[in-house]
């Protein structure tokens, strides 16, 4: 009788594959993500451990002594106290306490500190009470403390900002007056996050965290290059990581460039090129997780671009492994054994630098 | 919630329980790899690579240096006074110290 062993789907069910089916998925995986990216296969010994990691006897795997890594974090103490729009478990408690929590009791690496929202232009109105925030925090943490939120492009459009929407412009093939919209967009996105980053810098904050780059995107990855490049400018020693929102750049403008390269189509080893040349200390790829496929299939397919882009990376790569990417099955509340496994691979096998 | 814990617990250097803390410093001010940051912070505190995610080893170092520890220690440097022992620790600037000592002067 073939032996199955308890694994997942993309979308968190539980299922049961032999070990032929599993390197079979592992395969197909990777072969999507060789073929879209243009970058290398595992190899068979990489693809025989990332069996091994899916077929292990155990709800939870773990890392060999001494290959464990930093981790960082999105979302920040918003997930103890906030609501379910932002996965939050509705504990009410204050931010400082969130953060304590974080290093005293859960043993976080570093923490991030972000307003309810979570994107930068909302920040604005509320810049002193964020400042507050930050430096009580500050005075009564170690771990370093970023403060992040999400550039968010789409609040710069109508309704809710002050440019027309591209969606409708191209709808009605107006389509130079989308680009300049986008432009116009991504000026005032790298305005405010610059200078709201400038006041949490006043109040003590370790350095920034660009969250979901690019969702709106290459006009919102515009922006976060510039100001990226502008924060490394006037502080030199500032922390900035900058996560990415999916594996692909949309090209929604298409013609913006960064350092001579076109940000449209842009795959998680290139964006990581043109994230280093901004200034920044830590790149987040990010492999969106098909809830159809099974994890195998997930699995494979996320290892292999986060491998190409650890090895194009000249900084440190923490890969995004959240609810739906880096081989994370898209569930609110993802399996522990999913969880596990992922991370695991992730650092065993794509090599990454934290997560 | 208990994504990010899992995380931790599979794959993370466990903050301020080890040097967790200490090897993301060396990513973030200097981006360090992950080899050579932790190369860095253990050669800093003369232990192994392997030490830095042990919190056996880790627990004593941390409470002699005054950089913290887990649980509440009355009277052992927390906070800014932590990260300042931290700043001595691995020769780097740390922008919440500086703020303080901007006051204080």
């Amino acid at each position: 009788m073939t032996t199955e062993y308890a694994t997942r789907m993309g979308d968190g069910q539980r299922i049961f594959m032999t070990r032929e089916q599993i390197l079979a998925d592992l395969i197909e995986g990777m072969a999507d993500a060789t073929d879209l990216g243009t970058i290398p296969d595992l190899s068979e010994d990489e693809l025989d451990k990332l069996v091994d990691i899916i077929a292990t006897p155990a709800r939870m795997v773990g890392v060999e002594p001494g290959k464990e890594v930093p981790v960082t974090h999105d979302i920040g103490t918003i997930r103890i106290d906030g609501d379910q729009g932002n996965s939050g478990v509705g504990i009410p408690s204050s931010r400082l306490v969130g953060v304590m929590m974080h290093e005293r009791a859960f043993g976080a690496d570093t923490m991030e500190l972000g307003h309810i929202d979570y994107s930068y232009k909302p920040v604005k109105p509320v810049i002193s009470n964020e400042q507050q925030a930050m430096e009580v925090c500050q005075q009564n943490t170690i771990i370093p403390l970023l403060y992040g939120a999400m550039p968010n492009l789409g609040l710069y459009y109508t309704p809710d900002g002050p440019f027309e929407n591209p969606g409708d412009l191209m709808k009605a093939f107006k389509i130079d007056e989308a680009r300049v919209s986008i432009e116009g967009a991504a000026k005032h996105a790298t305005r405010d996050i610059t200078w709201i980053m400038r006041k949490m810098m006043s109040s003590g904050a370790d350095g920034v965290n660009f969250d979901t780059v690019g969702a709106a995107g290459d006009g919102d990855m515009y922006a976060s290059l510039h100001a990226i490049e502008a924060l490394r400018k006037e502080f030199p020693e500032i922390y900035i990581e900058a996560g990415m929102a999916g594996e692909l750049t949309l090209g929604l403008h298409g013609d913006l460039q960064y350092d001579g390269k076109v940000l449209a189509g842009m795959w998680p080893h290139q964006q990581a090129e043109v994230v280093s040349k901004a200034g920044a200390n830590i790149f987040g790829p990010v492999v969106n997780t098909n809830t159809s496929r099974s994890a195998a299939w997930n699995l494979g397919r996320a290892v292999t671009f986060v491998k190409a882009a650890v090895k194009a990376s000249s900084i440190p790569c923490h890969v995004n492994m959240g609810m739906g990417v880096g081989g994370i099955p898209m569930f609110e509340t993802p399996t522990i054994d999913a969880v596990s496994r992922a991370s695991k691979a992730m650092v065993e096998v794509a090599g990454v630098d934290g997560i | 919630m208990g994504m990010p814990i899992a995380h931790i617990m599979t794959s993370g250097m466990s903050g301020i329980r080890a040097a967790g803390d200490l090897v993301a410093r060396m990513e973030f001010s200097k981006s360090m790899r992950i080899g050579e940051a932790k190369e860095y912070v253990a050669k800093k505190l003369n232990v192994s690579t392997i030490d830095l995610s042990d919190e056996y080893v880790m627990r004593e170092i941390r409470e002699d240096l005054g950089i913290g520890v887990i649980t509440s220690v009355a009277g052992a440097p927390k906070g800014i006074a932590a990260k300042m022992n931290i700043e001595k620790l691995l020769g780097i600037k740390i922008n919440s110290c500086e703020r303080f000592r901007k006051q204080i002067a």
